[in-house]
């Protein structure tokens, strides 16, 4: 059962992507509701940028449909876009504008104008500590501040789907748990999609997770479960992607 | 109208950096000192001139030859200009914010293209600021003065989605400007070479369709010829970005 009857925050089914003869992503399939964070996993050239950017649409599919909130990305991409929010691994920020400049730019982006716009702005500056730096360029601004500067252009638009990834790279530890403590309190009314090498961060903000290993989907459980099977994330993590001993064995 | 911000955030970028402001006061430079020139020449000419039964005018003697030499310049700059358009979004990944966002790729392109001919319209400007002081002194002829605009104009839009294509292939600015340049000069050998003969390439060349707004000719093929060029690029380069997201 659909709760309130309304669609699914984002449902992709049967992703698959060639490059040349390679397949790099296979058949991954994902469905979110509000209110869920997903761990997004997997060793480094498993698919994971690869089927971010097909979610977000910067990546057609060879196979396979996206849904976000019911629209089609592939049929109606403008529509669908509307609710979907996106920190790329790096940051896309314009250095010679300002903080102001940019995350307006990214609210009329999205279709935000007038007082709406300035709310917005005031209240993503505000969960994103950037109230201080407003009137500065953002070339100058510290790794930290950039970074941050690059989840507020995610979220200012308030959308049903937000796409993080690797949201703290590059944060000092004190950051990291506001930022974490952030993921969480958006957790509550969004749908999130999280991918990070920080094992730790996965377990403390997440309550989904999904590993992938050569394209393929090798875990989709919820954390819930995980706990009370008593697995180890990162022991998990190893032994899916490692490729050593075959999956399914018990621990 | 999502190409109109997408059209201020260029604007803000271009005018953000002191290149602009310098090329804006070196072009108003080299375009006044031209056109000094011209009117030394004119000053000096007009005794004779007044003897002709049909002598030219003002703008004829001086005006024109401004934007003729404005035509060149604008050669030289277009590169420097739309390199970045495309090349340094990509380079800075900052690409996939736009792609992300809900906005056709259309208004991506028109956006820029608008951002850029906003810019490049001020160069015409400065050239009728320029004649208008010779009101000063005499009359001018705003039939010619308009075709040149109109001419100049087009010309420049012709240029812009040139290079705005070309910088769409590229993630390196500076190969997007080399890339534009090169296409550029050819375009403006092919036309040198042709000078003289009853030549198939005149109907192609961008400089001898702007040679007839420059005498004041307002010539149908001419204003086609430029307006399908401009449209012909900007469709390269949206369906360049759109074969990006297939091909990856």
């Amino acid at each position: 059962m659909i709760p309130n009857n309304t669609y699914p925050t984002i449902e992709a089914e049967g992703l698959t992507r060639y490059f040349g003869p390679h397949v790099v992503v296979q058949d991954v399939s994902l469905k979110l509701h509000k209110g869920d964070i997903l761990g997004f996993l997997g060793p480094n050239g498993a698919g994971k940028s690869t089927t971010m950017r097909m979610l977000t649409g910067n990546l057609a599919p060879d196979s396979g449909s996206v849904r976000i909130c019911g629209s089609d990305l592939l049929d109606h991409p403008l529509e669908a876009k509307r609710h979907l929010g996106y920190l790329p691994e790096i940051p896309p920020l314009y250095k010679e504008l300002t903080v102001d400049e940019y995350l307006c730019f990214a609210a009329r982006l999205h279709g935000l104008a007038g007082a709406s716009l300035q709310t917005a702005l005031d209240r993503t500056k505000h969960q994103c500590e950037l109230a201080d730096v407003g009137k500065r360029l953002i070339g100058v601004l510290s790794k930290g501040y950039q970074q941050r500067v690059g989840i507020a252009q995610a979220i200012i638009h308030q959308p049903p789907l937000i796409i993080l990834d690797e949201p703290t790279a590059g944060l000092d530890p004190n950051q990291i748990q506001k930022i974490r403590a952030l993921i969480r309190e958006l957790g509550k009314n969004h749908a999130i999609i999280l991918s990070s090498h920080i094992l730790p961060e996965v377990e403390s903000v997440c309550n989904r997770v999904q590993i992938m290993h050569q394209g393929k989907l090798v875990l989709d459980d919820s954390m819930e479960n995980l706990r009370q099977q008593n697995k180890h994330l990162e022991i998990l993590f190893t032994r899916l992607t490692a490729g050593k001993i075959p999956v399914g064995e018990g621990m | 109208m999502m190409a109109f911000t997408l059209m201020n955030k260029e604007m803000k970028q271009l005018f953000a950096s002191s290149l602009i402001w310098v090329f804006l006061a070196a072009m108003q430079l080299a375009l006044a000192w031209v056109f000094l020139g011209r009117l030394n020449t004119f000053l000096e000419l007009q005794p004779q001139l007044a003897q002709l039964a049909n002598p030219p005018g003002v703008t004829e003697v001086i005006v024109s030859p401004v934007f003729s030499v404005a035509s060149i310049v604008l050669l030289a700059v277009t590169p420097i200009l739309s390199m970045r358009l495309f090349a340094e979004e990509r380079r800075n990944h900052t690409l996939t914010m736009l792609i992300s966002a809900p906005v056709s790729i259309t208004a991506i392109v028109l956006g820029k293209f608008l951002a850029l001919m906003l810019f490049f319209s001020l160069i015409p400007l400065l050239i009728v600021a320029l004649a208008v002081s010779l009101l000063a002194g005499g009359m001018l002829d705003f039939g010619l003065l308009g075709s040149n605009l109109i001419g100049l104009i087009l010309l420049a839009s012709c240029f812009a989605a040139l290079g705005l294509y070309i910088s769409s292939l590229t993630s390196h600015p500076a190969v997007a400007a080399l890339g534009s340049l090169g296409v550029l000069l050819g375009l403006w050998v092919m036309d040198l070479m042709a000078i003289g003969a009853e030549n198939a390439i005149h109907h192609i060349s961008l400089f001898r369709h702007f040679e007839n707004f420059n005498i004041g000719l307002i010539d149908t093929f001419s204003l086609a010829f430029f307006l399908l060029f401009t449209a012909t690029f900007l469709i390269l380069t949206i369906r360049q970005l759109e074969s990006e997201r297939l091909n990856g």
